[in-house]
C-alpha cells in the first residue's frame, strides 16, 4: 500500500473490514487527540445522538482532515488533478466553500454527500463546465498536471477534451451511433482517414464494452438504444478523444440494476488508462467503484480518504451518519 | 371522524355520488359536442369558401371560342403573301388593320350585334395564324378565335341582351364552343378581360418572395442563434428583443410606408420592382423567423449542449452542429407561416408601387411586376363583368400557389426531422 509510516497522526489502520460502532467510536476519538481545539466537541458531545446538532468545523479544521487524508497515499506521487480552495457561488450564493482534494491516476474518486452538496458543482468545475452558467463564479485554483485550468490562457476545449465527462442522463447525439463516437475526434482532428477513424470508434465502443452490441448496426440511431447502452455510449464517446481523467456525474441514476452493474464494471476496467471521479448518490456503488472518496455536505467537503477508511471509520460525525442512513 | 364510520364501499354508489358522476359524464359530453361544433363549423366554412371561389372561378379557365368564316380577299388589309417571310412578318401584319378585317367578317357571317365579338386575343391569334401561313390570305377561311369578354360572358350566362343574342345565334349555328384558356396561365394584365392572364403576377409573387426568403431566412436565424448562445443579457439584449417582437406587431401597411421611404426616396431603387416589394416584405418578415427561431432553439435540450461541450466542442461548433440541425424543423415552420403570410401580402406592395399595370411578365428583380394578391385586388375593382370570374380564378391561383410552397418547406421540413 502506499501508506507512510512516519507520518506522525495515523492511529487509524486502513482495514476494510467493518467495525463495530464502539471500535469506530474509540478510532474516531484516535486523531482528536492530537488537535486538541476539537477534540473535546467530537469526544464528549458527538456519540450516538443522533439528532444533535452538526458540529461546524473551522477551516483549520477542514484543512487538517484533507492532510490526514492523504496518508494512504505517497506525498510524493503528484495528483493528476489537484483543486486548492475552490470555492463556487452562483451569483450571491455560496454553492461551495474552499474544496480541496487531490485525484489520483489509476484511482476512482467518489464523491458522495446529500442532494444540493455542491459535489455535482464541484464536478463540473474539473472541466469548466460552470462556465456556461453565466452567473457562476469560481474562485480557488484547480491544476492539471500542474497547469492551472482556471486561468484564463487556459484553452477551455482543449481542457474539455482532455477531461472529458459523462452525464446524469444518457444523452446520445440524435445522430447514428457510429456518428457519436466519431464527433470527438474529428472535431479535434485525431484521425487522418476514414480508416484510422472507423479504428478509433471500434476500439472506443470496445473499450466501453459495447462494440459486440452494436457492431452491426453502427449507422443507426444512437437515441435508439436502451437506456444503458446510451450511457455507455456516452463513455465510448468520451473516451474517444483520449481523455487523461474523466468525470461521471451520476452516470447510473436513470438506469436499472443491470445496467448500473454494467456500467460500474466498465469503471473497473476503465480505471488503469484514466483518472476517474465519480459522482453518486448510491453510497453501495461508491464502496464498489471508487478507492477513494469524498463527503460533501451544505457545499462543504467533511471528508476525504479512502474508501475504506470513510465507510467503516469515518472521522467525522456527520459522515458516520450520513453513511448509515440518518440524513441524506 | 364520520367518514371514517360509514362503510367505504356505500359512500361510493350513495345518491349524491351518484348524482356527481351523472353530472360529470354530462359535461364532458358537453365539451366534447361544443369541440366537435367548432370544427364542423369552420370545415362548413372552409368547404363554402372553396366551392365558391371554385364554382366563380373556374369560368377563368375556360374560354369560348366562335367559328368565323373570313374570306380575306373581301378585306381591306392589302397584305401580301409573298412580303411575308421572313423576321419582319410579325410586324407587317401587326400593322394591318385586323381588327376591322374581323369585325366586318363576324358581321357578314352573325349580323351587326356580331361587329364586336372579337376582341384583342383574336386579333393576336389571327395574327400568328397569318403568320405560320401566309397563303391563307389568298382566299377564304373558317377560324376558331377567342370571343370578347362581352361574348363570353353572355355564353357563361350572365351578359348584356346584345351579347346574348348573339350567342343564341353561334349556338344555333354550332359555332361556339368552350375551350381551355392557355391565355390565362401565360398571359400578363391587360384591359380586356378575355385577354389578362396571372403569369406576370405569378412571376412578380415568385421573385418578390424569394427576394424575402433569401434577406429574411438566413438574417433572421442569424439573428436568432446569436440573440439564443452568444448574446450577453443585459439591458441592450432586453430592449433588442422587446423591438423584435414589437415588430411582429405592426400593422403591414407601416412597413410599406418604411419601404417606400427608405428603399425608394433614400435608396432609389426602382419603382414597382419585385426587388422593392421583397426588401419590404424581408422586413415584415424577419421579426417572425427570429421569435420562431429563438423558441426552437430554445427547446432543443440543454443535455445536447452539454454532451458537445463535454468531447470539447467550441461553443460555435456547439451551435452548428447540434443546435441548429436540431432547431431547424422549428425555425421552418416559422419560415413558413412568416413566408405564407408575405405571400398574401397585399397593402405594404401596394406603397411601394407595385399596384402599376404591368403588360409584360417581368424578367427580373428589377422590372416592374405585380404579385398575385395586388393582382388579385386590381381585378376586384374592375368593371368590366369579365373580372369577376378572373378574379376568383386568380384566388384560386394564389391558393394553389401557397399549398405548393408550403408543401416543399413542409417536405423540407419533415426531411430534416428524419435525419435524426
Amino acid at each position: 500500500m502506499d501508506m507512510k509510516e512516519k507520518q506522525p497522526i495515523t492511529p487509524v489502520t486502513p482495514v476494510p473490514t467493518p467495525s463495530v460502532a464502539g471500535e469506530a467510536e474509540a478510532n474516531r476519538n484516535g486523531p482528536s487527540t492530537t488537535k486538541p481545539n476539537s477534540g473535546s466537541a467530537k469526544g464528549s458531545d458527538m456519540p450516538l445522538d443522533g439528532s444533535d446538532k452538526l458540529p461546524n468545523l473551522s477551516m483549520a479544521q477542514l484543512e487538517n482532515i484533507q492532510d490526514t487524508s492523504d496518508e494512504y497515499i505517497d506525498p510524493a506521487r503528484e495528483p493528476k488533478m489537484y483543486a486548492d480552495n475552490v470555492s463556487v457561488y452562483y451569483g450571491p450564493k455560496r454553492a461551495l466553500q474552499d474544496v480541496s482534494i487531490r485525484i489520483y491516476e489509476d484511482l476512482v474518486t467518489a464523491f458522495i454527500g446529500p442532494s444540493g452538496c455542491g459535489k455535482s458543482t464541484f464536478l463540473r468545475c474539473l472541466n469548466r463546465m460552470n462556465d456556461t452558467i453565466p452567473s457562476a463564479r469560481v474562485t480557488g485554483r484547480i491544476t492539471l498536471d500542474k497547469e492551472d485550468i482556471t486561468s484564463s490562457s487556459m484553452d477551455v476545449v482543449q481542457l474539455r477534451a482532455r477531461v472529458g465527462m459523462v452525464f446524469q442522463k444518457p444523452n446520445p447525439f440524435p445522430k447514428s451511433i457510429y456518428e457519436n463516437v466519431a464527433y470527438g475526434p474529428r472535431i479535434h482532428g485525431l484521425s487522418k482517414s476514414k480508416s484510422e477513424l472507423d479504428g478509433i470508434v471500434e476500439s472506443s465502443l470496445k473499450r466501453a464494452g459495447l462494440w459486440e452490441e452494436v457492431k452491426d448496426r453502427l449507422q443507426e440511431s444512437g437515441t435508439a438504444l436502451s437506456g444503458g447502452q446510451q450511457q455507455r455510449l456516452c463513455i465510448a464517446r468520451a473516451i474517444a478523444v483520449d481523455p487523461e481523467v474523466i468525470l461521471m456525474d451520476e452516470p447510473c441514476s436513470a438506469l436499472d440494476p443491470i445496467a448500473t452493474a454494467k456500467i460500474e464494471e466498465l469503471i473497473h476496467e476503465l480505471r488503469g488508462r484514466y483518472a476517474i471521479a465519480i459522482v453518486t448518490h448510491n453510497m453501495q456503488q461508491a464502496a464498489r467503484v471508487s478507492q477513494r472518496t469524498a463527503f460533501f455536505h451544505l457545499g462543504e467537503l467533511v471528508e476525504y480518504g479512502t474508501t475504506s477508511e470513510i465507510f467503516t471509520n469515518p472521522r467525522e460525525q456527520r459522515t458516520q451518519d450520513y453513511i448509515t442512513g440518518r440524513y441524506g | 371522524m364520520s367518514a371514517a364510520t360509514q362503510h367505504p364501499s356505500s359512500r361510493w354508489t350513495d345518491e349524491a355520488m351518484t348524482r356527481r358522476v351523472r353530472r360529470r359524464y354530462i359535461s364532458e359530453r358537453i365539451f366534447r359536442g361544443t369541440g366537435l361544433a367548432a370544427i364542423s363549423l369552420s370545415v362548413l366554412f372552409l368547404a363554402f369558401l372553396l366551392w365558391n371561389m371554385g364554382s366563380k372561378g373556374i369560368g377563368g379557365f375556360t374560354q369560348y371560342e366562335a367559328q368565323l368564316p373570313i374570306d380575306f380577299t373581301k378585306t381591306d388589309l392589302f397584305l401580301d403573301p409573298a412580303a411575308l417571310k421572313g423576321p419582319d412578318a410579325r410586324e407587317t401584319v401587326a400593322g394591318a388593320d385586323l381588327t376591322t378585317a374581323l369585325s366586318s367578317a363576324a358581321q357578314a357571317a352573325y349580323g351587326r350585334d356580331a361587329a364586336e365579338m372579337f376582341s384583342d386575343a383574336a386579333v393576336e391569334k389571327l395574327t400568328d395564324k397569318i403568320v405560320a401561313d401566309p397563303n391563307i390570305l389568298t382566299g377564304s377561311t373558317t377560324l376558331w378565335l377567342p370571343v370578347g369578354s362581352k361574348v363570353d360572358v353572355a355564353a357563361k350566362g350572365n351578359g348584356d341582351p346584345a351579347a346574348e343574342r348573339v350567342v343564341n345565334l353561334l349556338n344555333q349555328k354550332h359555332a361556339l364552343h368552350r375551350a381551355f384558356n392557355m391565355q390565362f396561365l401565360t398571359g400578363a394584365d391587360a384591359t380586356d378581360p378575355s385577354s389578362v392572364g396571372v403569369w406576370g403576377a405569378l412571376k412578380g409573387s415568385f421573385y418578390t418572395i424569394m427576394v424575402t426568403i433569401l434577406l429574411a431566412f438566413p438574417i433572421g436565424v442569424l439573428a436568432a442563434v446569436y440573440l439564443e448562445e452568444f448574446a450577453p443579457r443585459n439591458r441592450w439584449t432586453d430592449a433588442i428583443e422587446v423591438s423584435i417582437n414589437n415588430l411582429a406587431a405592426v400593422p403591414s401597411i407601416i412597413f410599406g410606408l418604411l419601404g417606400l421611404a427608405v428603399f425608394l426616396d433614400v435608396m432609389n431603387l426602382p419603382r414597382s420592382a419585385p426587388l422593392v416589394g421583397g426588401l419590404t416584405l424581408a422586413l415584415m418578415t424577419f421579426p417572425v423567423i427570429v421569435i420562431a427561431g429563438r423558441n426552437a432553439i430554445k427547446t432543443v435540450p440543454p443535455s445536447i449542449r452539454d454532451a458537445a461541450l463535454g468531447v470539447g466542442a467550441s461553443k460555435m461548433q456547439v451551435t452548428f452542429h447540434h443546435v441548429l440541425p436540431l432547431a431547424l424543423p422549428g425555425i421552418l415552420t416559422g419560415t413558413i407561416i412568416g413566408v405564407a403570410r408575405a405571400l398574401g401580402e397585399t397593402a405594404p406592395l401596394l406603397m411601394i408601387g407595385m399596384r402599376a399595370f404591368v403588360a409584360a411578365p417581368p424578367t427580373g428583380i428589377s422590372d416592374p411586376a405585380t404579385v398575385l394578391p395586388v393582382q388579385i385586388f386590381l381585378w376586384s375593382d374592375e368593371v368590366d363583368r369579365g373580372f369577376i370570374e378572373k378574379t376568383s380564378a386568380a384566388i384560386i391561383v394564389l391558393l394553389l400557389f401557397m399549398l405548393l410552397m408550403n408543401g416543399l418547406a413542409i417536405y423540407l421540413r419533415n426531411r430534416f426531422e428524419r435525419r435524426w
